[in-house]
């Protein structure tokens, strides 16, 4: 293997990586808070793709109306589901709330299949985030950069945002213990509504340059990497938000470099995500910077 | 003396029951053949998913995986060598399958038994996890088993799949390891092993304070349920005759998990009949998703769209009627009987209040 | 030979230590009651001993046996059984399955045996129904045996919970205040219940009560913990005395 080659599977990688990370983070928020697997998470990444697809598609909106609209209307739906399907059943027994985010997931999947059709669409990439570029001998196609650097920038909004700003610190409040939280006067529904409206920001962001990258849209295209930034989130410990970053883009490197490495296991690169998590859960459970959480009894 | 006329009771069901099914499968037409055997299918995912779900609490969605290998296993063992080698063109198969070919009944044995041990090695580690991260593990371990389906080309011929499988599901096969699932689970459920399942279900600290062996009772209700589902997966693939590794996905699981919720979680009678309705309607609802014509109007088909009403109504159930159909009620003989005499009674109390006023009003 | 013994038992978490360098021997056929403050680390004491948690340090002995870190279903099958300072009832069962659950792990039968419902299993269960029943009797629920535990007055689900703890066999029998929630005069029959069970099941019992007073007549034996570490052992009438018991519970020494 030249190097040339090595660093375009590490730029690979880190790229695909950027992508998990973005859809992690919303599963680890949303674990956080409600103690829940958002399981319709990976649909809404899927969800953004579209809306984006269609409003370049069909309104001929440019990229950079079309692309930011699409994460605001998808940071609408994630709130939407949690306020028509998670937040009646939050005084229930947890085995509701699971099959609620069953239930929703397997309609959003079935409402794709039915509005958008079951056969693949082709997703446009729009013309400077094709172009081959060089550096040195090595030689990218601009939108390994683009995604790396775009992620980049919504991290680093994101961590300010969780870091620096009211919301965020109610939002960290209620994960460390939601009933005390909202005793103080913390609104809970409010910062409820705005963590799945961030996490599913970033989905859809995810979402939209997963396509740019795979540029076939299908109405599953986001069950397997949801399962994936799922177990990535858990590599870098549930709940905790650095962790899914850095879960993701070991994820997404580890995931290139096997492939690079051992091509003759390619078809089975879907299932090095679940030998990892298969590992951390008899090694490591709690993840790289997960915290031990003892139930009090 | 309760306990005999149950049994006697049961007994004659169950020799009603086959005389249907003799008069179905000689009256029949082959396609209403085909709904009822698939209502038994189902019926056995959804009484063993319950198992696991409703009676031992444990958020399992490997369903599709372990019917997967069932279907599998089914398929390989009952294809003649020549079907093999048709279906085998891309790469011939392992040798020592090529020639393999058993009888149905050990067929479905075998299936199951793999199933079962397959899903053991997937429970064990698994079962580490509480709650919704067992989902994601037990899901994701179902994506992985298709994706190896896919991978091993020797052995399953890969993403094309097995085609020509014969045809030995019948309405007595079928039926009949759906009676055999649900004495099973339901004996299983009254019994001592029932109990302590129940226990973890409804709270895993306080059961294992009293000395049950949480792992040893999660890993039974898995291996027990895998079991049945790989014969019900062999039974399946010997029913559509063709099958490939789409055929498996994780949408499957998410169907039977809408079954049972709707049938009631804790009520395997609540499953058989939600199964079989489900099944029936599945195939009623058939025609919206194709064009059809009302006199000069044409409305076209949406494809998909049954689906589409059928995660409605789950999602409707699960915010509205959380306990589904059946809630944990479960039919018995006792219910039954207490049921018609009561109505008897009732009866003949009216009978009685209207003679009264007859009377009355005679005097007057 | 003492039934019970910590031996400078501690526990940490993380950088909380709640249970300090513990340590302390039961006989069999004793009655002693652990007291402190809230938080002050009796229930983790208690669940050091049932295998919840494991001792960072220190080792804990049952019956000539190192237990320490070992799961809590080996450890009732040791024959340590306790109840919960919240009440923990199976709600999907009824008042007679949930005292079966403690028998379950005596059971002999497998699995097969049970479905195919063979001459073993059916005797088993059979004992095991009269056995859960004789127990609701002597804590005088038997007529609602088939019952929602949730239908149960506050009381008698406190009842039905040691039923169900002694169900298991227990040689010890650890109670997480059991008065919890009771008016004097209720908390007073409930001792005098818990002493009868003393006697009648020869139990070894080992209690966590947070009101002094409830204990004062009853146990023999009173340890007094804050902060995680012993800070008084003995009779009642040194405990009431001592000042360093009066200054955890309220703050304030008798001589300022």
């Amino acid at each position: 293997m030249t190097l040339e080659l090595f660093l375009q599977h590490l730029a690979n990688g880190i790229s695909l990586g950027s992508l998990y990370a973005l859809i992690a983070i919303g599963y680890t928020m949303v674990y956080g808070i409600l103690r829940l697997i958002n399981f319709a998470h990976g649909d809404v990444v899927m969800l953004g793709a579209y809306a984006a697809f269609y409003g370049a598609a069909l309104f001929m909106l440019p990229w950079y109306i079309a692309f930011p609209l699409a994460i605001i209307i998808t940071a609408a739906v994630g709130v939407i589901i949690e306020r028509v399907a998670y937040k009646p059943l939050r005084e229930y027994p947890r085995i509701n709330l699971f099959t609620a985010a069953v239930a929703v997931s397997f309609l959003i999947e079935n409402l794709g299949i039915v509005i958008f059709g079951g056969r693949p669409f082709a997703f446009t990439r729009p013309a400077f985030m094709d172009v081959n570029l060089s550096i040195g001998k090595t030689s990218i196609i601009s939108y390994t950069i683009i995604i790396i650097i775009t992620a980049t920038i919504l991290f680093a909004i994101l961590l300010y945002l969780v870091n620096k700003t009211k919301a965020g610190m109610a939002m960290r409040a209620l994960s460390k213990d939601i009933e005390t939280t909202g005793l103080v006067g913390v609104n809970t529904d409010r910062i409820i509504m705005f963590t799945f409206a961030l996490g599913s920001a970033l989905a859809a962001a995810g979402g939209i340059l997963w396509a740019v990258k795979f540029p076939q849209i299908n109405p599953l295209m986001g069950v397997m990497p949801g399962l994936k930034a799922f177990i990535a989130a858990v590599l870098g410990g549930i709940g905790n938000i650095p962790g899914a970053m850095i879960g993701g883009f070991l994820l997404g490197i580890t995931e290139i470099l096997i492939v690079a490495f051992l091509p003759n296991l390619s078809g089975y690169r879907d299932a090095f995500a679940f030998a990892i998590l298969i590992l951390l859960l008899l090694f490591r459970p709690n993840g790289i910077m997960g915290e031990v959480q003892a139930e009090k009894v | 003396m309760k306990i005999k006329r149950n049994t006697i009771l049961t007994i004659g069901a169950i020799a009603v029951f086959y005389g249907l099914l003799i008069a179905a499968d000689n009256f029949l037409n082959t396609y209403w053949l085909r709904i009822l055997n698939l209502c038994a299918v189902f019926t056995i995912f959804s009484v063993t998913f319950n198992l696991i779900f409703g009676y031992t609490g444990q958020f399992s969605l490997g369903h599709a995986g372990f019917a997967a290998i069932g279907a599998y296993v089914g398929a390989l063992l009952t294809l003649s060598s020549a079907q093999k080698q048709a279906n085998f063109f891309l790469q011939p198969i392992a040798p020592f399958l090529a020639n393999l070919e058993v009888p149905f009944l050990p067929t479905l044995i075998i299936a199951g038994l793999l199933a079962a041990i397959i899903g053991s090695l997937v429970a064990w580690p698994a079962l580490r996890l509480r709650g919704d991260y067992l989902a994601i593990a037990t899901l994701g371990f179902s994506e992985i088993i298709r994706i190896f389906l896919v991978n091993l080309q020797p052995l399953t011929n890969g993403a094309m799949g097995l085609k020509g499988i014969p045809e030995y599901t019948n309405l007595y096969w079928s039926w009949g390891a759906a009676i055999v699932t649900i004495f099973v689970v339901k004996r299983l459920i009254d019994s001592s092993y029932g109990r302590a399942m129940k226990a973890i279900r409804d709270d895993e600290v306080a059961a294992e304070a009293l000395g049950v062996n949480l792992f040893k009772h999660k890993i039974m209700a898995f291996a027990v349920s895998a079991f049945f589902i790989g014969v019900a997966g062999a039974l399946f693939a010997n029913l559509i005759s063709t099958i490939d590794p789409k055929v498996f996905l994780f949408t499957l699981t998410y169907q039977i998990v809408g079954i049972t919720v709707m049938g009631g979680m804790g009520s395997i009678t609540g499953s058989a009949v939600a199964a079989s309705l489900y099944t029936i309607f599945l195939e009623l609802l058939r025609p919206i998703e194709s064009q059809f014509n009302i006199g000069s109007l044409v409305i076209p088909g949406i494809p998909g769209m049954r689906m589409v009403i059928f995660s409605l109504l789950l999602l409707f159930v699960i915010l509205f009627y959380r306990k589904g159909l059946f809630g944990q009620k479960e039919f018995s003989w006792d219910w039954l009987i207490g049921f018609l005499s009561r109505k008897n009674r009732k009866k003949s109390n009216q009978a009685l209040i209207s003679d009264e006023a007859a009377e009355k009003e005679q005097k007057s | 030979m003492s039934l019970l013994s910590l031996r400078s038992v501690v526990k940490r978490f993380g950088g909380l230590t709640a249970v300090n360098n513990f340590s302390t021997e039961l006989q069999p056929g004793e009655l002693c009651a652990l007291i402190g403050p809230n938080g002050s680390g009796k229930t983790t004491i208690f669940n050091l001993i049932t295998g919840i948690y494991a001792p960072t340090e220190g080792k804990v002995f049952f019956d000539g046996y190192d237990i320490s870190g070992k799961k809590p279903n080996e450890i009732t099958r040791a024959g340590i059984a306790r109840t919960f300072q919240n009440i923990r009832l199976f709600k999907g069962l009824n008042v007679l399955e949930n005292v079966m659950v403690g028998h379950h792990l005596r059971l002999k039968s497998d699995p097969f045996s049970a479905v195919l419902q063979l001459p073993g299993y059916v005797a088993e269960d059979r004992k095991m129904h009269e056995e859960a029943y004789e127990l609701l009797q002597a804590v005088n629920l038997a007529h609602l045996a088939d019952k929602e535990p949730t239908a149960l007055p506050y009381g008698q689900q406190r009842k039905l919970e040691i039923a169900r703890a002694l169900a298991t066999h227990p040689k010890l029998l650890l109670l997480d205040e059991p008065a919890a929630g009771m008016n004097p005069q209720e908390a007073e029959e409930l001792m005098e219940f818990i002493l009868h069970i003393l006697k009648a099941f020869e139990l070894t019992i080992f209690l966590i009560e947070h009101q002094m007073r409830v204990v004062m007549g009853i146990c023999p034996r009173i340890i007094v913990i804050d902060h995680g570490e012993q800070i008084a052992e003995g009779k009642p009438e040194l405990i009431q005395n001592n000042s360093r018991v009066i200054e955890a519970y309220l703050g304030v020494t008798e001589n300022a």
